[in-house]
């Protein structure tokens, strides 16, 4: 088992299961971070974070702090 | 009248069908969270008068921030006839996870596929009628951007709209769909409106949902656990993921795509985001675009041209033609400084025309000097800016239609996060560069209340448009009087003091009185596009209209009472030209030692008051501070000459400075307390109800605190530069107490 906030740039994976509760968990669902979608770290932005993922087709940003709530395969 | 709401994700172009459907001039922008209020309008191209209500973009119905809240309990009202969802073709699962919610309303519903012509330049494909089969509900290829088939989409609404619908839920197979087919029940029984999309809440233990219906809860979870023979279920997560698990199975498999997808093979707008979000050089990129706006915008020497090449000033045509005047400074003039003096140009011969005219009609002293000094002279002195207002507007506009501004949120995130906000908080403060109140009210995307009070309250910190005339003026003023430094350092140093005492202000608030963390930041990139023509025009046209009609009315009458109290004594008895005598003298004199710490106090020569009098009208709209000035120097002016020809508001304000024997500290504290005091009355407003009204007061107080304070710190460190020692120490003993108070706080917080 893999953290999303972990993937290196140009990397490839499958979401596990989202961790954590409440109102962020809730929004990275609505946000198509589900079990079984296929997530690619494109970039990370200057200072290190947060990072730029591809996800369901479009690009999503978010904090390595709410990405490591993200298992992965 | 029938009435259709517009729902759908953030930037999937509800405001773009809006203004196509009803004709407005609603703002657009390219980044999630543009709209943050709901508005209404109305279609007329049909049999007869639909209402259109377009809100904030919502990715689902459980609200995560203010004005998504504001979307969801309009959803849920019963004023609506039906929903138009309009859903981004280019991002279809994420559009449509919302659209399997919306579903659950059992109201009327047309699908408006945006954007299909952007799918069909990468050469995919839909195939629109299995999608509208298998959705259940009409879809309609549009493009709001050219307005086409929105004649159809509404044509199909009002359709729609004659069959009633009960809600349908793609949760139905899923491991929860029977707890929702009971709750359902339950909930009807109850009289509930729209009972499934509450039974689908109420399995989900949505909060409120569950308090408002206590006992229904219970059931239901005691049903869940039944069925789930000891596991536990996580009906958050399960009914999240049998929503996409169903979108993908039944509705993404009408999409065609020309080519496999391919992380590597880069978008134009990955490969934009190459530069311009790069490690190394995407926050110096930033930096650059940011000096290059303010550059064109004010700079009377572009690229520094004037001091590069040394004869430059000698092409330029000769000293004191209209051309040189207009085009060049120091060297080739910004667009925003030939607009500038173009239009200044034209009202001073309104001016000079009105003032012969007067005089050869034989008309009275007093009315010559109401018409021409009280009002023309004050009006004009401040709409000699428009044109510079406009121009960084535009590049501002630019910048937002592109859809770099969500870039640059992402790349500051991380150092906003030191200051307690999170990135989010950049939008809002940028379009405070243009008006404090769209961009006080665009907080709203922000998750975190105390959050988004804090960045409110700093918001007029970022110098908006009608404060750059105190700015430009008092800068060129000093520049023609004191014959040193260059107007736009001044202006440039100006602006950027309103931003660090913002930065500072953001981060002592957010370590004492509005402790916490910066918010979560979970954004949508925008795809880049090029800034459409007519949309920008759109944006410009409305901010000079404002700028306009806020000039001859609000403006001209705050000059006719400024004239007037300036011209006349408390007996009624016009003073003209000994002005010490007047009303306005009188009130001016008696605030005037409040301002002595910050240098434009009793110092000051006998008509030192005006500027005490000039901050006060501040407080009604920021241009009526150079509006004042230009009021009261036709009187002043009197006394002596001011060579050359001068722009207005400059000129004014070289007028003040010469009597009043004002120092170059003192303007510049002066600049520093007019940008960061209490903002006009319109901003004023509406920070008391974006806050709420018992954290108001407070507002008030720290606004003039904080203006007080830099002020003064302006002045005394500019007057004695000695000074700057005792200001050190102080905020060095201020932030070790900040530190160890916070210390302690945590420590017992933890205990």
């Amino acid at each position: 088992m893999r953290l999303l906030s972990k993937l290196e740039i140009g990397e490839k994976a499958t979401i596990t299961a989202v961790r954590g509760e409440g109102a962020v968990r809730r929004r990275l669902f609505d946000m198509g971070i589900t079990p079984g979608a296929e997530v690619y770290l494109r970039k990370k932005a200057p200072l290190g974070d947060p990072i730029e993922i591809a996800i369901r087709g479009y690009e999503l940003t978010l904090r390595k702090s709410e990405a490591s709530q993200v298992e992965v395969q | 009248m029938l009435k259709f709401a517009l729902a759908g994700n953030p930037n999937s172009g509800k405001t773009t069908l809006f203004n196509a459907l009803t004709g407005s001039t609603a703002h657009v922008g390219n980044w999630p969270g543009v709209t943050v209020d709901k508005r209404e309008g109305t279609y007329k191209k049909g049999a007869e008068p639909i209402g259109i209500v377009d809100l904030p973009g919502i990715y689902s119905l459980s609200p995560y921030t203010p004005e998504e809240v504001i979307s969801r309990n309009f959803l849920l009202s019963d004023e609506i006839n039906g929903i138009i969802n309009i859903v981004d073709a280019t991002n279809l699962e994420r559009n449509l996870y919302l659209t399997t919610q919306l579903m659950e309303l059992g109201v009327p519903m047309v699908i408006a596929l945006n954007m299909t012509d952007v799918l069909d330049k990468q050469g995919d494909k839909i195939d629109v009628r299995a999608l509208e089969r298998r959705i259940g509900y009409p879809v309609v290829e549009i493009s709001a951007l050219k307005g086409t088939n929105v004649d159809d989409l509404m044509e199909k609404a009002t359709e729609a709209i004659k069959t009633k619908r009960v809600g349908e839920t793609v949760l139905k197979d899923s491991l929860l769909g029977s707890a929702i087919a009971n709750a359902e029940i339950a909930l009807k029984l109850k009289g509930v409106y729209a009972p499934l999309f509450h039974a689908v809440k109420l399995v989900e233990k949505d909060e409120i949902e569950v308090k408002s219906h206590p006992e229904e809860a219970k059931a239901v979870e005691a049903f869940i656990q039944a069925n789930a023979g000891g596991r536990e279920i996580d009906t958050e997560a399960e009914i999240a993921d049998a929503r996409y698990k169903y979108i993908t199975s039944r509705f993404s498999t009408t999409l065609t795509r020309a080519r496999k997808l391919d992380y590597n093979e880069l978008s134009k707008s990955n490969k934009a985001d190459k530069v311009l979000t790069h490690k190394w050089f995407g926050i110096p990129i930033f930096l650059i675009i940011l000096f290059a706006v303010f550059h064109l915008t004010f700079s009377e020497n572009v690229l520094y041209l004037g001091s590069i090449i040394p004869s430059f000033g000698e092409w330029c045509g000769q000293e004191g033609s209209v051309a040189k005047g207009i085009f060049f400074g120091d060297g080739l003039n910004s667009p925003g400084v030939i607009l500038f003096n173009a239009l200044d140009l034209l009202t001073s011969k309104i001016g000079e025309w009105m003032g012969m005219g007067l005089e050869g009609l034989g008309a009275h002293e007093a009315v010559v000097g109401l018409v021409c000094d009280g009002v023309w002279g004050g009006i004009s002195s401040v709409l000699s800016f428009l044109p510079q207002i406009l121009v960084l507007f535009l590049f501002f506009s630019i910048l937002e239609d592109s859809g770099y501004m969500a870039r640059v949120a992402f790349m500051l995130d991380r150092i906003f996060r030191r200051f307690g906000v999170s990135g989010r908080a950049f939008m809002p403060m940028i379009m405070g560069f243009g008006c404090s109140v769209p961009a006080m009210i665009n907080t709203r995307t922000m998750a975190d209340q105390k959050e988004r009070e804090a960045t409110v309250r700093v918001i007029p910190f970022f110098s908006c448009g009608a404060k750059m005339p105190i700015l430009l003026a008092i800068a060129g003023g000093i520049v023609e009087k004191f014959g040193i430094g260059n107007a736009d350092i001044i202006t440039y140093s100006m602006y950027l003091l309103g931003m660090v005492v913002a930065m500072l202000s953001l981060l002592i608030m957010r370590n004492t009185t509005m402790r916490g963390e910066a918010s979560p930041f979970i954004m949508e990139l925008p795809i880049y596009h090029m800034p459409g023509f007519k949309n920008l025009m759109l944006h410009l046209w409305d901010k000079a209209k404002h700028f306009i009609q806020k000039a001859f009315t609000i403006i001209l009458v705050s000059c006719v009472i400024v004239w007037f109290l300036s011209n006349f004594g408390w007996a009624w008895n016009y003073v003209g030209e000994n002005m010490d005598q007047s009303i306005l003298a009188s009130i001016g004199k008696l605030i005037q030692p409040f301002f002595t710490p910050l240098g434009f106090g009793s110092q000051l020569s006998s008509t030192g008051w005006v500027f005490a009098v000039a901050a006060l009208t501040g407080l009604i709209a920021k241009e009526d501070v150079i509006a004042t000035f230009g009021t009261l120097a036709g009187c002043l002016m009197a006394g002596f000459e001011v060579s050359g020809a001068l722009e207005e508001g400059v000129e004014e304000v070289i007028v003040m400075i010469t009597s009043t024997g004002i120092s170059i500290p003192a303007l510049l504290a002066f600049i520093a307390f007019n940008m960061l005091t209490i903002p006009c009355f319109a901003a004023v407003a509406t920070a008391k109800a974006e806050i709420g009204k018992g954290k108001f007061k407070w507002t008030l107080l720290f606004w003039i605190f904080t203006s007080y304070l830099v002020s003064t710190m302006v002045y005394t460190i500019g007057e004695f530069w000695w000074t700057s020692f005792i200001w050190a120490s102080v905020a060095i003993i201020t932030t070790i107490a900040i530190v160890l108070y916070n210390k302690k706080a945590d420590k017992k917080g933890k205990v």
